[in-house]
Parts: C-alpha cells; sequence; structure tokens
C-alpha cells in the first residue's frame, strides 16, 4: 500500500514536471473556424446579437447578423448559441513579461537607471514565456503594450500578442512610442520611514526645462555628425512616426504637457495616467490627444474626493468626447492585467454603457496604440484575435473563456496554475 | 532713571548673597533692600482684583500685599499708578537650559540594548536628572520674560520615561542657588523614542504603549526586591513615583491613549498635548485627566494657486479654522488645564495666540488661570507661585492696562523680587497726531508705532521724514516741502506733561525756530461697540471630523426594508420579494409584506440585501505603525491602542459594503500583536468601533516577512523558516514555565507571556500569515505539539496543497482572490485556492490586506465563481458569513438572521456582480453610508471648501501669516510596511 502510495506520488511528479511548461504556441493559421450564433460585441459600441463569424488565413473574412445573412460555414463550426464573442482585450501599459516576481531582483527588467533613456527598447526583454503572461489569456486578456518604467524618459514600448515563442514572433508593433514621466508638481516629504505631508516640488521648474533641452536637442539633432543614440532614437516619435506616451498627473501638470507639446511640436502624443483630465477635455479634443486614464481600481487621489472617482474618471473623459483606454500601472500591476475586463466592467456600475466600456479595452486601445487597422473589433479584414465567453466577460462570473485565438491560432487556454489546480484535485480526489 | 535701575539690580544682587560667605570687597553690615510698589491695580488671581494696591517684596517673595498696608520704613517705594499687577506664568513644559541630547550614530539594525546596569530598553531613561543637563540659559530666559513667564518646568526632552524636571526661576538677576524652586518637580514620560539610542523596539506607537505598560509593571516587582540584579532605570521610577506624573502625548487620540496606558498601570498622568481635543471633548473630559495644552495654532493655508489649494484636505482647513476654539471649549467642558507655549516658534507668540484662543470666547479669567493658577495646581507648587499672596514667591508682571487688552503692555517682570524691565513704563507713549506751526507753514505730524514712524504733511504734501525717540528727545528729520530743494529740517523736541512737545526746528537755511507741537485729541473708538463684537464661530463640526463626516453622530432607526432579493446565508437561501425590518439595532423580522409601524420604509425592489461584509485581513485605521518590528515576538502590543477612527477608508469601505474589518498586526515578527475587530462605525470613537465583549485574536506570520528576506543583512532570529519554527517552540516553552511559576514569591507579570497564556489555553486565537506548505504544516503541527489549534490562516496561498491537512486540523483559511508573483514565496499561489480549500471543508474566506481591494471585496468574492466554479450563494459567504465564522463573530452578524445584528447592505444588484454597488451600508441598525447622502456631501465638501477658501484668502490679504498648502496623507499599511 505504502508502495503504491508512492508510485502515485512519483508518477504525480512527472506528470507535475511536463504539465507545468510553458503553453506551446499555436503554429500559424491555415485552419478555418466558423462562430456561430454568439452575441458579437464588436468593440465599437455595437453589438450583434447573433451573429456569425469566419476566420481565414487569421482574418475575420465575414462578421454579419446570422438572421440575415445566408452562407455556408468554412471549416470548424463552433456553436456559440447563447456564449459571446469579444475581441481580444488589450492591456496598455504594462510591464508583463519584463518582470517574473517583483521581490527577486534577478528576475526584474523593466527599469534601466539614468535619466533619459529613449534609446532603451523593452521589446528585447520581453520573456514570451513568463508564467504571468500566460495567465492573461484565460480572462481574454490576448495583446499587451510593454513598456519599461523609470527615469524622466524611460524608453520605447512595444505591442505584444500573448501566445509566441519569442519577442520577434510576439511583437505587433515594435518600439510603438517613447515614453515621458513628467516631472511631479507635487510630492511627498519626509522619509520613507516617516512620510511627511505633500508639499510643491522644488525642482519642478528645473526638471520639466532639462525635458525641454532635452527634447530641443534631440530635436535639433541631424545625425550627420557624431552618432547620439539617444538622440537618434528619439526621431521617429519626433517624426510622428510613433507616439509620445507622456505619465503625468494633476490638472496643472496636465496643462503644463499640453502647453510643451504645443511649444514643441510634439505629434502623436499620450497622456497616461492623467488623474484631473477631466478638467482639461475640452483641450484634449481640440489637440486630439488620447488618455490612458489611471487603474480603475484604485484610491481617490485625496480625501475629500468623491469615492468612486478612479471607478468613473475614464467615463467622465469618454462622456467628455476624450479618445480613451485603459491603463493599470502601480503596485501588483503584472498580474493585475489580467483583469482588465473587470476595471472596463466596474466602470459600467458607475454608469457607462457595458459596450463603450469594453470598446475602452478594445478598439480604443487599439486605436491609441497603432494597431487599429487589424486588432481592437470584429469586423472584417481585421485579425482574428478574439475569443468566446459563456458569459458576460466583463463581469468575473461571466468571463469564463472556451476558446480564444490569436491571429486566428486556437490558442491554448491552460496555464501552470491551472495545472497546480487540477494536480491537487486529482489528490484529494483520489484519497 | 537708568542709575537708578542698576542701583536697584545691584541691590538686589548684594541681598541674595549668602550672608555667611567672606566678603572681601566691601563692608558687610549693609540693610535688606525692601521694595513697596503701591497704587497699582492687582489681580492676585483670576478674578481678584485689589485696586489702588500696594505690594511689598522682601527676600525675593511676598511680605505683604493689599488695599491701605503699611509700608515699612526704608522701603524703596515704587508709584504703579495707572499700571497692573498680575502674577508671572508658569511654563509647565519645556527643555529650558537642558543640554541636546547626543544624536546616536551607526548603521544597522540593533535588536538588544546598549547599556548595561540599567532596563533592557534603552529609550526607558527614568534615570535622568533634569539637573545634570541643566545650564540655566539667560538668552532664552529674557525672551520667556519678556512674555511674562516667571518660572519654568524643564527636563530632558528625550526618550520615552526621560527622568525627572525641575522647577526654575526665571530669574537673570540671581545664581542657581536662588532660581532651582523645586529639584524634582516631576517624572516625566513621552511616547517618542530617544535619540540617544539605536535599539529597535519599539518601532511603533502601539509598541511604546506595551513597552510603558510593562516598565511600570517591572517597577512594581522591581519596589519589592525581586530582583536579582540591580536596575537603575528602574530604581528611579520607583523613587520618583510619587511625583507628579507628566507624560508627553501629542494629538487627542494619543491624549486618550495616554490616559488609557496610565489607568492600567494605575497613574493618572498629566498629559501634554491635545491640541485638537475638541474634537473628542467627551471622551476627553472622561480621562479626567489634567492637560497642558500648546496653543500653536496653524497659519492659514496660502490657497491663492488652485492646483496647489487642491491637495489640502478640508479636515486641514477646518483645523485652522476651528483650532483656536480648543481652550475655550475646554474650558466650557471642565476640563482642567494649562497653556504650555511649546510648539510655538518663540514665546513672544504666547499672547498672540491667547487673544485668538480670546476671540472665540476663552475669557480673561480663563486665560490668567490657564497660565498662572491651574499650572501651579498641576506641578503642585500653589504654595509657590501662581497667585500674589503674602509669602509666595515674587512672581508677577507689570503692565499698561488690563493684560489681555489689544493695547495692553508688560512693562516689568519681576521674579523672586527682582525686577525686570520689559519696557521702560516711564518712556512716555508719544504716538499720535500733532500739529506745529513753523515758519508760516502748518505741520502736520502723525507718529505711531511706537515713536519708530512719522509722516509729515504740510497741507497735502507728503514730506519725506524720519524719527528717533530715546524716552526724552524726539528728534525728526524731514525733507522740504518743495521736493526740487535738497535740505532738510532736523526738529528736536522733549514731550512735555500736557502731551505737547516743545522743540526748536533747525530750518535747512540754518534758522532756529522754536515751536510747539499740539497733541491732536484722537476720536475714541467707541468702546461698546467693540466689546459687542460677535464671537468667532468655529464652522461645522463633525463625527468625525473630517470630510464625509456627519453633523449629528449617525443613530440607529427601525427601517423596513421593502421587497428585496435577500441573501440570507442561512438555511433559506436566497428569497426574493422579502422583506426586512430593523429595530433596536437588530434584525427583527424577515418574511413578505411586513407592517411596517413606524419604521422607515426602504423600497428595496429590484435590490439586493445581503449582511454586511467582513474583511478578515485589513490594516486600514491604524496609526503610527502596523508592524511592532522591534522584536521577534510582540504579543504584548495591540491594535486596539492604535485604532484611527478618522482614516477615510472607513468611510470608502463602507462604500464598498464593509461592515466589520479585523485590524490585524503586520507580518514583521513571527509573532505579532493583537488584533482590533472592529465595526465600521464611521463618526463614533474608536473604542465604540471595537467589538465589545471582542473575541481574541493575535497575528503570527511565517516565511519571507518575518525571516527579512528583503533585508540586505539580517542580524534577527529568525533569517530561515527553519529558526522560525524554533521561535513557536522557545516563546510557548518559555509561556508554559511563565505559567508555572505564578504564585511563586518573586513572579515578574509579563504582558507578552500572559498573552502567549492565552494561546496556549485556547482563549485567543491565532490568525495566521502563511504561504508555503511546509511552514503550514510546521505550525499546525506545533500547535497541535503544544494543545491549542490554529484558528486561520491568512493568505495561505498554498492552502490548497495542503487543504486535506488543514480540515483535518479545523483551521480556517482566508485567502486572496487572485494575488500572486509579487514575491517567491507566492510564486505557486493561484487563484483557484479558495474554490480548492472550499471544496475540502475548509471554511474559507477572501479578504483584502490593501486598502484598496477591501473595497470591492464583492468582486473578489465573485472571482471564486469564475476560478472554480463555487455557487454564487457559497462564494458571497467568502465575504461575509465564513469570516464571521473565523472571527468567533457569527453569533452576531454574516447572515440576515432574526436576532442578529443589523449589519446590512443594500446592493444595487446582486453583490456579486461587477457592476453592484452598495446603495445603503448599515451597522448595528445606524445608516452609516447612504449613497444619496454621499451625494449631498460631496456638495457640502465643496461649499464649505470654498468658504475655507475665501476666509483664507482673505486672512492672508489682512497680512496673516500663512503656511504653503500641504496635503496630509495616511500611510496605506500592508503586512510588510516598516517604519522607523
Amino acid at each position: 500500500m505504502v508502495i503504491m502510495k508512492r508510485i502515485i506520488y512519483i508518477l504525480c511528479a512527472v506528470v507535475g514536471i511536463t504539465a507545468t511548461a510553458q503553453q506551446t504556441p499555436v503554429p500559424a493559421a491555415n485552419k478555418a473556424y466558423t462562430i456561430m450564433n454568439a452575441t458579437a460585441h464588436i468593440g465599437n459600441g455595437t453589438v450583434i446579437e447573433n451573429s456569425v463569424i469566419v476566420i481565414e488565413n487569421g482574418k475575420i473574412t465575414t462578421i454579419a447578423d446570422a438572421t440575415t445573412v445566408r452562407m455556408s460555414p468554412k471549416g470548424e463550426v463552433i456553436n456559440a448559441s447563447g456564449l459571446h464573442v469579444y475581441p481580444g482585450i488589450i492591456a496598455c501599459n504594462t510591464t508583463l513579461g519584463l518582470v517574473e516576481i517583483d521581490a527577486v531582483k534577478a528576475s526584474d527588467d523593466d527599469r534601466e537607471i539614468g535619466t533619459f533613456n529613449p534609446h532603451i527598447r523593452s521589446l528585447i526583454a520581453y520573456n514570451a514565456e513568463s508564467r504571468v503572461v500566460e495567465t492573461m489569456r484565460p480572462n481574454g486578456v490576448l495583446i499587451a503594450q510593454v513598456v519599461p518604467r523609470g527615469g524622466r524618459i524611460s524608453g520605447q514600448s512595444s505591442v505584444m500578442q500573448m501566445d509566441a515563442w519569442n519577442y520577434e514572433d510576439a511583437a505587433i508593433r515594435v518600439d510603438d512610442g517613447v515614453h515621458m514621466n513628467w516631472p511631479r508638481t507635487f510630492s511627498r516629504s519626509g522619509s520613507r520611514f516617516k512620510p511627511g505631508p505633500t508639499i510643491p516640488s522644488k525642482n519642478y521648474t528645473q526638471q520639466v526645462e532639462e525635458l525641454k533641452q532635452f527634447i530641443v536637442a534631440a530635436q535639433a539633432y541631424t545625425g550627420t555628425g557624431k552618432k547620439d543614440l539617444k538622440y537618434a532614437s528619439l526621431k521617429p516619435a519626433l517624426d510622428g512616426k510613433a507616439n509620445i506616451y507622456i505619465h503625468v498627473n494633476g490638472e496643472k501638470a496636465i496643462r503644463d504637457v499640453l502647453g510643451f507639446v504645443k511649444e514643441q511640436g510634439l505629434k502623436e502624443v499620450v497622456l497616461v495616467g492623467a488623474q484631473g483630465a477631466q478638467n482639461v477635455t475640452k483641450e484634449l479634443i481640440a489637440m486630439n490627444i488620447p488618455v490612458l486614464a489611471g487603474r480603475v481600481h484604485d484610491l481617490p487621489a485625496r480625501d475629500d474626493a468623491d469615492y468612486d472617482m478612479p471607478y468613473k474618471f475614464p467615463k467622465l473623459l469618454s462622456d467628455a468626447g476624450v479618445m480613451v483606454a485603459l491603463e493599470n500601472s502601480g503596485d501588483m500591476e503584472r498580474h493585475q492585467a489580467r483583469n482588465f475586463p473587470f476595471y472596463a466592467g466596474t466602470i459600467v456600475g458607475f454608469g457607462m454603457d457595458a459596450e463603450r466600456a469594453l470598446q475602452l479595452v478594445t478598439l480604443n486601445a487599439a486605436t491609441v496604440l497603432g494597431i487599429e487597422k487589424d486588432y481592437g473589433s470584429l469586423e472584417q479584414g481585421k485579425s482574428a484575435t478574439l475569443f468566446i465567453s459563456k458569459g458576460d466577460a466583463l463581469d468575473m462570473r461571466g468571463n469564463q473563456l472556451t476558446r480564444a485565438f490569436i491571429d486566428g491560432r486556437d490558442i491554448s487556454l491552460n496555464t501552470r496554475q491551472k495545472d497546480l489546480s487540477d494536480r491537487y484535485m486529482e489528490k484529494y480526489n483520489k484519497k | 532713571m537708568k542709575r537708578v535701575l542698576l542701583l536697584l539690580f545691584l541691590a538686589c544682587g548684594i541681598a541674595s548673597a549668602q550672608e555667611y560667605f567672606p566678603n572681601n570687597d566691601d563692608v558687610s553690615a549693609r540693610g535688606e533692600v525692601v521694595v513697596a510698589i503701591t497704587n497699582a491695580t492687582i489681580v492676585t488671581k483670576p478674578g481678584t482684583v485689589i485696586t489702588n494696591g500696594t505690594i511689598i517684596l522682601k527676600d525675593g517673595k511676598i511680605s505683604n500685599i493689599g488695599s491701605g498696608i503699611a509700608i515699612p520704613s526704608g522701603a524703596v517705594i515704587q508709584d504703579a499708578k495707572g499700571n497692573y499687577l498680575y502674577p508671572s506664568f508658569i511654563e509647565s513644559y519645556g527643555d529650558f537650559g537642558m543640554e541636546k541630547p547626543k544624536r546616536a550614530t551607526g548603521s544597522g539594525q540593533q535588536y538588544d540594548e546598549g547599556r548595561k546596569g540599567f532596563y533592557w530598553n534603552d529609550h526607558i531613561r527614568s534615570e535622568q536628572e533634569a539637573m545634570s543637563f541643566y545650564k540655566y540659559d539667560e538668552k532664552a530666559a529674557k525672551k520667556m520674560i519678556e512674555a511674562g513667564y516667571g518660572s519654568v518646568q524643564t527636563h530632558m526632552n528625550d526618550g520615552i520615561a526621560r527622568g525627572t524636571g525641575m522647577l526654575v526661576a526665571l530669574n537673570n538677576n540671581g545664581d542657581d542657588g536662588m532660581r532651582i524652586l523645586k529639584k524634582e518637580s516631576g517624572n516625566f514620560f513621552s511616547l517618542r523614542r530617544s535619540v540617544q539610542t539605536r535599539q529597535a523596539y519599539p518601532t511603533s506607537l502601539m509598541g511604546t504603549l506595551a513597552l510603558l505598560r510593562q516598565t511600570h509593571f517591572d517597577a512594581d516587582w522591581y519596589s519589592k526586591g525581586n530582583s536579582a540584579t540591580r536596575d537603575l532605570s528602574l530604581e528611579a521610577l520607583v523613587s520618583n513615583k510619587d511625583l507628579v506624573q507628566f507624560i508627553e502625548a501629542g494629538d487627542k487620540k494619543n491624549v486618550l491613549r495616554a490616559d488609557k496606558m496610565g489607568d492600567r498601570v494605575g497613574k493618572q498622568f498629566v498629559i501634554v498635548g491635545g491640541e485638537d481635543a475638541y474634537e473628542m471633548i467627551a471622551d476627553m473630559k472622561a480621562t479626567n485627566a489634567s492637560l497642558i495644552l500648546p496653543i500653536n495654532f496653524p497659519d492659514a493655508y496660502d490657497v491663492t494657486n488652485p492646483y496647489q489649494e487642491w491637495y489640502v484636505n478640508l479636515a486641514d482647513m477646518r483645523e485652522w479654522k476651528q483650532a483656536p476654539a480648543n481652550p475655550y471649549l475646554l474650558s466650557q467642558a471642565g476640563i482642567n488645564y494649562a497653556i504650555t507655549s511649546k510648539g510655538l516658534k518663540s514665546p513672544d507668540k504666547l499672547m498672540e495666540k491667547i487673544k485668538m484662543a480670546m476671540e472665540y470666547g476663552l475669557t480673561a479669567d480663563q486665560a490668567l488661570a490657564a497660565l498662572t493658577t491651574k499650572p501651579a495646581q498641576i506641578l503642585g507648587v500653589s504654595n509657590m507661585v501662581g497667585t500674589l499672596e503674602k509669602g509666595k514667591v515674587a512672581n508677577f508682571i507689570m503692565t499698561s492696562g488690563p493684560l489681555f487688552e489689544k493695547e495692553s503692555k508688560i512693562y516689568e517682570n519681576w521674579v523672586q523680587g527682582s525686577k525686570h524691565v520689559v519696557k521702560d513704563r516711564n518712556r512716555k507713549d508719544i504716538d499720535g497726531s500733532y500739529t506745529a506751526l513753523i515758519a508760516g507753514e502748518t505741520y502736520k505730524m502723525n507718529i505711531s508705532g511706537d515713536a519708530k514712524k512719522v509722516s509729515i504733511k504740510i497741507d497735502s504734501t507728503k514730506l519725506g521724514s524720519k524719527i528717533t525717540y530715546d524716552g526724552r528727545w524726539i528728534n525728526i528729520t524731514s525733507t522740504q516741502k518743495d521736493s526740487t530743494t535738497t535740505g532738510f529740517t532736523r526738529f528736536l523736541g522733549v514731550i512735555s506733561d500736557d502731551s505737547n512737545y516743545h522743540g526748536i526746528a533747525y530750518l535747512p537755511n540754518g534758522k532756529e525756530i522754536s515751536y510747539v507741537a499740539t497733541k491732536v485729541e484722537a476720536k475714541k473708538k467707541d468702546k461698546r461697540e467693540k466689546d459687542k463684537k460677535e464671537l468667532k464661530s468655529i464652522g461645522a463640526l463633525t463625527f468625525p471630523n473630517v470630510s464625509y463626516g456627519s453633523a449629528l453622530k449617525p443613530q440607529e432607526e427601525t427601517i423596513l426594508y421593502r421587497n428585496a432579493t435577500v441573501w440570507t446565508n442561512e438555511k433559506d437561501g436566497i428569497l426574493e420579494n422579502t422583506d426586512v425590518l430593523v429595530k433596536n439595532g437588530k434584525i427583527s423580522k424577515i418574511g413578505k409584506n411586513l407592517s411596517a409601524g413606524n419604521a422607515r420604509v426602504i423600497d428595496a425592489t429590484g435590490k439586493h440585501l445581503t449582511s454586511g461584509i467582513i474583511d478578515e485581513h485589513s490594516h486600514i485605521a491604524i496609526d503610527a505603525g502596523v508592524n511592532e518590528a522591534g522584536h521577534n515576538s510582540t504579543a504584548e502590543v495591540t491594535i486596539e491602542d492604535v485604532v484611527d477612527h478618522e482614516d477615510v477608508n472607513i468611510y470608502r469601505d463602507l462604500a464598498g459594503g464593509v461592515t466589520t474589518s479585523q485590524l490585524l498586526h503586520g507580518s514583521a515578527n513571527p509573532i505579532g500583536g493583537r488584533s482590533a475587530i472592529i465595526k465600521l462605525k464611521w463618526g463614533y470613537a474608536p473604542e465604540e468601533m471595537i467589538y465589545s465583549d471582542s473575541p481574541k485574536f493575535i497575528k503570527f506570520a511565517l516565511g519571507e516577512n518575518v525571516k527579512q528576506s528583503r533585508f540586505q543583512n539580517g542580524v534577527r532570529f529568525p533569517q530561515t523558516r527553519m529558526g522560525v519554527e524554533q521561535v513557536f517552540e522557545d516563546y510557548f516553552t518559555r509561556a508554559r514555565e511563565y505559567a508555572n511559576s505564578k504564585g511563586s514569591k518573586k513572579f515578574r507579570y509579563d504582558e507578552e507571556m500572559e498573552v502567549l497564556l492565552e494561546i496556549l489555553e485556547s482563549e485567543r486565537f491565532v490568525s495566521c500569515h502563511s504561504y508555503v506548505q511546509s511552514e503550514i504544516t510546521m505550525l499546525m503541527n506545533v500547535a497541535e505539539k503544544h494543545g491549542f489549534r490554529i484558528n486561520t490562516f491568512t493568505h495561505i496561498l498554498e492552502g490548497y496543497k495542503v487543504a486535506d491537512r488543514m480540515k483535518e486540523h479545523g483551521v480556517g483559511g482566508s485567502t486572496f482572490s487572485d494575488w500572486w508573483a509579487y514575491k517567491y514565496e507566492v510564486n505557486d499561489a493561484i487563484p483557484y485556492n479558495a474554490a480548492i480549500m472550499h471544496s475540502q471543508g475548509v471554511v474559507t474566506a477572501i479578504n483584502s490586506d490593501d486598502a484598496e481591494m477591501s473595497r470591492r471585496l464583492n468582486q473578489e468574492a465573485a472571482k471564486s465563481v469564475k476560478y472554480g466554479n463555487v455557487s454564487e450563494e457559497d462564494a458571497w459567504k467568502f465575504v461575509t458569513l465564513n469570516p464571521a465564522k473565523l472571527l468567533h463573530i457569527d453569533d452576531r452578524t454574516g447572515s440576515i438572521k432574526n436576532g442578529k445584528d443589523a449589519d446590512l447592505v443594500l446592493w444595487s444588484d446582486n453583490p456579486l456582480s461587477v457592476t453592484a454597488t452598495a446603495e445603503i451600508t448599515m451597522i448595528d441598525g445606524i445608516v452609516f453610508f447612504d449613497k444619496e447622502r454621499d451625494l449631498r456631501f460631496r456638495e457640502s465638501i465643496k461649499e464649505e471648501r470654498q468658504q475655507l477658501i475665501n476666509e483664507m484668502l482673505a486672512a492672508k490679504n489682512k497680512g496673516l501669516k500663512t503656511q504653503a498648502p500641504k496635503q496630509s496623507t495616511k500611510t496605506l499599511y500592508e503586512c510588510n510596511t516598516l517604519e522607523w
């Protein structure tokens, strides 16, 4: 009997080892699929209650109302009656794949030293086999922007899909933009152990000036003389070929940023975080600047604030007409990136239309990241990056994925976490 | 005149020299000097006035005082007609004359004491005697004398126990032999660590309070001769126990904490602090403590920049407006207090602040008492100082008019019968308007600012002018009426008795012309009208007195929820279209079509009614440290000592449907501190929030935090999981031995051991921070070996690996829904954890450990539906009934059942829905959150802010001092927050 048990344990261990390997990426799609009768949440604010979706060669070749269109299905037919289809959810401004375990320094690759680092690229440090990354998929998060942190200019981000062997096949848009951290107008005084009140930053003006000087020099740089890696790396962004993400909070700082953008003639600017932007919407619209609105699951920025300010903030911007997507930087940001659908769902509880809320994490996100031609919504000709859920994917209870596709590839929804769950349930069931 | 003064000083000096000292520079036979001050209005003590009085001073004492008393022959008589005499003030707190404590230097952690022969904790410095750090500071004394002080109690302001203080007369003409009125005037304590040591313990306020308790228990034990070794600190504590006991506490909450600690050790402290006492005046009064009250009222914030103003909390704006009312409100409440100048930039601000307090209603008598009789009484030196009576020390001030009136000035401060001139009273006040006819021109002169400023006009032409005045001679220089000329006119003059002055003008052309400047009588302001000036109002005072507080303390109501979907958490499951009646704070009836009677009816059609969310693991509402990290076991500390009832996160949690939270100690050590289990009764005092008859809990912790994984070079045992087991073994073994020593002669009461014993005897439950399976199993084994069981594993992210073993042990699991990957020990954490533990019969809860997550625990519970297919009813119990079971409060709360506490939440939707929001949250039948009321709060906050902003702008325009905007931010604690 004892021997028997041991054998089972050994077996389990062996199974465990094989089961805990990362999910193997699916080869490029050559298979066709037809998803029948699902409620299709398009991602642009509209719904088709009873849809037909055809996937061929990685693209959506048909998306239509099944009650009005007659066609013969292609490839594998997926009966999704009573189920819901969504475009893959896009997590903006994450550090996915750059850090595996926060407290283990050796696994951290999100923050380079130095103040002005436009030449630093997140792309090459992206770990496609990260165990954190694989946990995104069962929740419908299929695309993420991977962003370096720290410094005044952190470096350049890239947009990745979540089923890949390495960073090269993961990349959807390489070096989509450069990230600047606007100086803080207010900062907390005191030491780490004895925090004081928040007071106006002494160095604000000087820090803004330093940033200006850097940009001015980069603008003037022609590349003809001695090569400057930093200035050269800023060129695409300064030419409007890549985004300039400015991470900023507070109304005054945002207004200063807008002045700075005008003065420097910056193009393709995106604000990230942007607490206080609800008071600057007119200017943002006039300048055509979108916002990656700061974390929905957050505390209000001050004691007097409405308790639901972080919950309704994206709605306030959106209602005013600003192009808004969501981001979730901050404490515990990586593993929480799988909660992007629930951030959108929370906003619905504070008054936003559900399809509009979905748009914040799909089409709007794709638009901000500059990948909307191929991603972000269920539209003909776009990449078949989508998932099928048993219920409302923005609700924790409804978010039950049955299938997910990235570029038409039928990806695994398994994770090491699920394996561990199965392994121990099996242990208990055998008892 | 000056010469006379000088002589007087000399005379005093000689009179005070020791009579038995040899004298080689003059004859020794000299008479004593007696001074009689006559014709004064003497306020001998608050409310008692002698008009036309005389005071006779001899040997530094008042030898007689009264009206019409005989003046001894040979007395030096000083006529004080028109002047007032008051007792000099007594400063009861401060570090006058003390040397600066030497700051300990070094690096790395220090856990053990740095001294031998003293108490085990270097912050206990009860052996410090003020005298050994004292050197009379003439400069500092001068400032205090000018502010009206005649004596000061001083001590070494360093350490948690600080030793004795002394009372010193501020006699700049005397010597220490005379000046030291009392060598040991009190025994001092504080809630602040010593800078003279780097010993880690205590790292928190709760640790400080525990240390103070244990020190007192130990002193008691020591006094019975039980110690085999000598302990100089305890010895001093024992010998100073009959002195007045002072403790520096700080804000209102710390005053109450210090008093509670005093009650525990059988001491009534005089408490230094309470600038915001008016916010909890009933609790303050109930302490029976006398206060030494700082009056450093905050300056207005400079809110000229709206972007910066944004950061200032309403609570801080209010404090600016309300704080000056504090002394008055304390007087009204009958609280005994003395005012201290502690905290003021300089003692000369004292009068300004007192006058601010008087604008809110503080009377002159109350103010005077708080500066004289009250401190004398509190210090127990009324026999010496504080009033002007025969035989007392001759400490008094002479003023130009009633002490607290706007124009009044202090002329002289007599300390120990020795005169200190603050302002020459014989110097005539020449401020006013004058006209003089000189060479055909009428000069209009206006002298102001105590003769520091002059303006001169001829007709409407203003001349450039300057003035000097030495008490007799006025000297003015001015430019010419014709501004093209460059010459100057010099006016010399002497003031005469009729208030005019006579002089000679030296014109630029060399001519000298005599003139008379005639004083123009200023129109007297209607005094009555001035007196009628309305008292300042303090504006809104709310419960708690911060944003989102209510004008009235929230009260219990009889309420009928009509037609709700009721999640009972009982056998009945979820009931549709059901009414719930709340009465006397309890759930009184559940059914259909209940009669409302006089209940307020809330239409709950389409809404869901549940019992309130219970957060098993929270760190909100805690002041000054969530971790006592100074030792590897700190069972002696308790979060109950440091509950902060004003943390806005309480209100935010209510808005998320939370009604009960266990406020846990952090996870810095294997044996942490005791918990506070509170109901989130926003607007109530900390003691009212803590569960009555609360189940007893303590935090344990395992793994990376307790072994200091993030420290570069940890030196505290344990540094491995292997060591962690031995910490428990060690302490439980010691606790058993301690129990066995009870009743022995030399038994030493030890709070830490008492708490550990409670655990061993299953009277106190353990909630243990835990992650990996090995350590979880280890602790269950240790507990079983010692005959008790662990109540709850909290975090317990590998609970799914040992769920069967947990079930067998009988421990519950309170976990995160989906957190992982933030440190190595959570690498195997999975979101299915709750579902798996639950499936194996472990009582499972989902907790927050986070002020953000706690306000949407309903969503976290719903994740168990996604991860592991838990039924909705069971998932809901993860944040309600199950944590109630784990906290042993399920007989009172956690479900909707007749007779249970009415801790209820009305949700807009199914509470597990991502879109559900709490609309009404009630605790004990009292509505603490109401979504509609919240909207009204938002409006009133906006309005009140705007009003206070206008008032602060007005204050700035008036030229009052302002401070830069700042945001007071509450530190958000997590398990591993370390602060020291």
